[in-house]
């Protein structure tokens, strides 16, 4: 494993795993417990390969009853819970720790109800992404954010990591997306927070559960609204000779009042990784790529795909071409699409990062992206949402040489933190989970972290539920609550005392 | 006179009034964050609760308070960013509303989640409150439907918590989910857990042009209908409204006459516009007769939807603000109707409803009746301060969620002197500590 230290093991609950075991398979009958290492293998890494661990033991339950009996057994008993829902994770939200229990919710993959009239899909947690625009698709009907790991990750996992996708900028994340959730506290209480209103009343504890990465909350159910689906889709594919051009073009579009469907750019490396595995016609000579999709009836996509033509040419695009077909469309986004298999064809490894940044920044930040590239010896391309300043730059590396590994973690920890100080984010989708854990400071003083530790402080006292993300350090509920009182050195010393 | 009433003490940095009096009144107008920072920390460190206020648009809405001193921001002003190609504006907390949205307007753009003004219904003038009232209230408009709240648009703040730290959340881009969304759980807080000092929202192009699509003579239910099939075309309507029998002779100073008007508004480019409008009289050719206004007589016929003209009357009759599944809310005003005298008008395809009643408030009936027509929760936005001291303002929540949302607060303000009592009955320091330790062992 590479150098992140993870909470220490409870040595006593070690000791008492076969105990726990037993009482998990009392707790999950049937075939809901995975205890042996051979097993437990499969569940021992998420989508951030580069972290491994095998958990304590493996529970799947299947009922809401058997998920609070669980979480409310191990609170009472100081045991850790790590929730996981298909694993596909790029932080490592979902990393096993050794005294673990591993819950997986895999087993809740039902669609519960479809409601037309109010627009609403409710699931259980564990239904893919896809799954719910597959349940209402043959009537008209998808759910808009779409991860590209859609096909696999679950709505659970959307949100607790608020996933993104490339229509967000038009359509929103999954906060924007998700009108009410069940789940289970640490202490095995069931609440509900939200329905099929538009707005939850008191406080906004679904806004907080969205994106709290497993800390704070075991989600059980989720109803999100849907959307019919645009008539018709049409994209541009656009090229530039220099970043710098391509990213004026994205800002004249959105200074002319388009937001469109989607909006990607591609920088040369990656232009060229995608063309020689997907072959796309893309133009090779280029240095920045914008794809740019337009949705919504034919007569407003015609009217906006003239308006960005012009709007192309006036910065310098060499190349502009418009998808005449529906295959045409897919043929341009084949290659974004398979940038990350594609850069896998000249690199045997790639570290994705994702970065947020001001988009003004961007060629500020590429030049500074060539600069550590060579400083590292590691080569990096770049896809980047456009839209919404979300980068990914891949780095290439190969795990197999002695600390290229650690060189790519450490280039990936600078761009990082080259992001956040041209006035961006250490993640704009993926998570901060244990990867980005440690650049936390980068971003956030010790007063920042210990505003969102008290939120946790609210849901899980104990610090059990999914210890070792997220926060570089964590502090004791009890010594975080307590006072400082700052009296005799504020300004207002003359008010009266009572 | 008890300060909830009392007149802000502006210019001086402290007014007080009833010199002598243990109760000695105290109102802060700070001008910079630093200035905030010390004065929450001055309060919790003596445990003088402070009722939060911008420009006092919104304070009659929420239980009324104890507050014996004044935090009030109207001083802590100023636009601090705003990059129109980046979408992002940032302002300090006390930031007229009506001078940000000048300058978006000036540049083309908007808050896309249109944020309402309460204050002709509180019968005070319109135009007034501040941005960081926007977020403390999670204002939203009609567009809601499409585009969210202000909880949907905040990108970050920057705070003092009720334990006197001062401390910021979120950040300046459009896509982030570093670290856990604080500036969310501001919106709708109310100003009970953290004073806000700067805030960072997304903002989005103006439409090019709308139009609202108005078909005539609906009753309720078929109003629900014909906005249900609407919103679930592919002709992106941004706004749904039903205004029954009498309403819409309350809205467009009674340009529209009596009858019952179902609104759907279509806004973006003209093609597209004209296309989409084109879609729904087809869609909705047999429903009724079908109107249509537009452009400037058309934002002014929504924003006096937002604004829930039917009901500014001079009057203090009670205001509920119903949020229920937009395609239920009908079944329950009409059992309502059974009950209670009231008027009633929807937004949000249904899914909000503005409920004036007669009477008293009816509060156990109608939050009965949300349960019982698929859940959903009421606010009584408008009442004489008698009935918001005896009537829950806010919705009850079960008791999990509620002691989750006592916990909240007391990790955030354990002193309780942030707009004590405002959102519930303010439960004292001891028994909120005791929430945060006793509930789980």
């Amino acid at each position: 494993m590479s150098g992140i230290l993870m909470p220490k093991p409870d040595a006593a609950t070690l000791a008492r795993r076969a105990e726990i075991v037993a009482d998990m398979r009392i707790i999950v009958p049937g075939e809901g417990v995975v205890e042996t290492i051979n097993e437990m293998r499969a569940f021992e890494s998420d989508g951030l390969t580069a972290y491994r661990q095998l958990p304590l033991v493996v529970v799947l339950p299947e009922t809401v009853a058997q998920v609070s009996r669980l979480l409310k057994y191990c609170n009472e008993r100081n045991i850790r819970v790590v929730p996981r829902g298909s694993g596909t994770s790029l932080s490592g939200g979902a990393l096993p720790l050794e005294d673990a229990v591993l819950l997986v919710m895999s087993r809740f993959n039902r669609i519960l109800e479809i409601d037309y009239p109010n627009r609403t899909v409710t699931a259980q947690p564990g239904v893919t992404n896809l799954g719910i625009t597959t349940s209402v698709e043959l009537d008209g009907f998808y759910y808009a954010p779409d991860p590209s790991s859609q096909i696999a990750c679950s709505i659970g996992g959307n949100v607790a990591e608020n996933s993104g996708g490339v229509h967000c900028l038009k359509y929103g994340l999954t906060a924007n997306n998700v009108l009410g959730i069940e789940m289970v506290l640490m202490n095995g209480e069931v609440v509900r927070l939200g329905g099929k209103h538009l707005d939850a009343e008191g406080y906004d504890l679904l806004g907080v559960m969205t994106g709290s990465e497993g800390l704070l909350g075991v989600v059980t159910e989720v109803t999100v609204r849907i959307l019919k689906k645009p008539e018709t889709a049409r994209a541009l594919l656009i090229g530039f000779p220099s970043s710098e051009e391509g990213g004026q073009c994205v800002a004249d579009i959105i200074g002319a009042g388009i937001i469109p469907g989607g909006m990607e750019m591609m920088d040369g490396p990656a232009i060229r990784a995608a063309e020689d595995f997907v072959h796309a016609g893309y133009p090779l000579e280029s240095e920045a790529l914008l794809i740019v999709e337009l949705d919504g009836p034919a007569v407003e996509v015609d009217h906006l795909i003239g308006l960005v033509e012009a709007i192309a040419n006036r910065n310098g695009a060499t190349t502009c071409r418009i998808s005449q077909s529906e295959q045409e469309r897919l043929t341009f986004w084949a290659g974004r699409k398979a940038a990350f298999p594609a850069v896998g064809r000249i690199s045997p490894d790639y570290y994705c990062m994702d970065g947020t940044i001001p988009r003004k920044e961007l060629p500020r930040v590429l030049a500074g992206m060539r600069e550590l590239s060579e400083q590292y010896g590691l080569g990096v391309a770049n896809v980047f949402h456009a839209g919404d300043g979300n980068l990914h730059p891949l780095i290439l590396y190969d795990a197999n040489k002695p600390g290229e590994l650690e060189k790519a973690e450490a280039f990936g920890a600078d761009i990082l933190r080259l992001c956040v100080k041209v006035g961006g984010v250490l993640t704009g989708e993926h998570g901060v989970g244990v990867e980005k854990r440690d650049l936390m400071p980068e971003m956030f003083n010790d007063i920042d972290l210990d505003q969102q530790m008290r939120v946790k402080c609210a849901f899980d006292p104990n610090h059990l539920l999914n210890p070792g993300k997220v926060f570089p350090q964590l502090r004791r509920c009890a010594e975080l609550g307590r006072m400082h009182v700052h009296r005799g050195q504020v300004a207002f010393p003359d008010i009266p005392r009572f | 006179m008890s300060s909830f009433l009392a007149p802000l003490g502006r210019g001086a940095e402290r007014s007080e009034a009833e010199r002598g009096d243990t109760h000695t009144m105290t109102t802060f107008t700070p001008a910079t964050a630093a200035d905030i920072l010390s004065a929450v920390q001055w309060a919790a460190a003596e445990e003088a609760p402070l009722e939060i206020v911008g420009h006092g648009s919104k304070r009659a809405i929420g239980r009324p308070q104890q507050a014996e001193h004044t935090l009030d921001l109207s001083k802590l002003t100023g636009v601090t960013l705003y990059e129109p190609a980046e979408l992002v504006l940032s302002a300090r907390a006390g930031t007229p509303l009506a001078e940000i949205e000048k300058l978006l307007a000036d540049n083309g753009q908007r808050f896309d989640f249109e944020p309402m003004d309460y204050g002709p219904l509180l019968g005070q003038v319109p135009g007034r409150g501040t941005i960081g009232g926007v977020l403390a209230a999670n204002l939203a408009g009609p567009r809601r439907l499409k585009a969210g709240a202000a909880r949907d648009h905040i990108l970050g703040i920057h705070a003092v918590s009720g334990r006197g730290e001062a401390f910021k959340s979120g950040g300046r881009v459009v896509k982030n989910v570093t670290g856990y969304d604080l500036s969310k759980a501001m919106a709708g807080s109310w100003g009970t857990l953290a004073v806000a000092t700067d805030v960072t929202f997304k903002v989005l192009p103006a439409a090019e042009t709308e139009t609202t699509l108005i078909v005539r003579g609906l009753l309720d239910d078929n109003a629900a209908a014909a906005m249900s099939i609407a919103m679930g075309s592919s002709a992106e309507v941004s706004s749904a409204a039903h205004l029954p029998e009498r309403m819409a002779a309350r809205v467009l100073d009674g340009k529209l006459g009596g009858d019952p008007a179902t609104l759907l508004r279509v806004e973006g480019f003209g093609p597209s516009v004209a296309y989409r409008l084109g879609q729904l009289r087809q869609m909705l050719g047999n429903a009724g007769p079908l109107e249509e206004v537009a452009e400037d007589a058309s934002r002014a016929l929504w924003r006096d939807v937002r604004d829930v003209r039917p009901f500014v009357d001079g009057s203090d009759k009670p205001v509920w603000r119903v949020s229920m599944p937009p395609a239920n809310a009908h079944h329950m005003v009409l059992a309502l109707r059974m009950q209670a005298a009231c008027d009633a008008f929807y937004d949000w395809q249904g899914g909000l409803v503005w409920l004036s009643m007669e009477g008293e408030p009816e509060a156990d009936l109608l939050r009965g009746l949300i349960r019982q027509f698929g859940g959903g929760h009421a606010t009584l936005v408008r009442a004489t301060p008698a009935w918001r001291a005896s009537v829950a303002v806010f919705e009850p929540q079960p008791a999990a969620l509620a002691a989750l949302s006592a916990r909240l607060k007391a990790e955030f303000d354990p002193k309780a002197i942030l707009n004590p009592g405002r959102m519930v009955h303010s439960p004292d320091s001891a028994s909120l500590a005791a929430a945060t330790e006793g509930a789980m062992p």
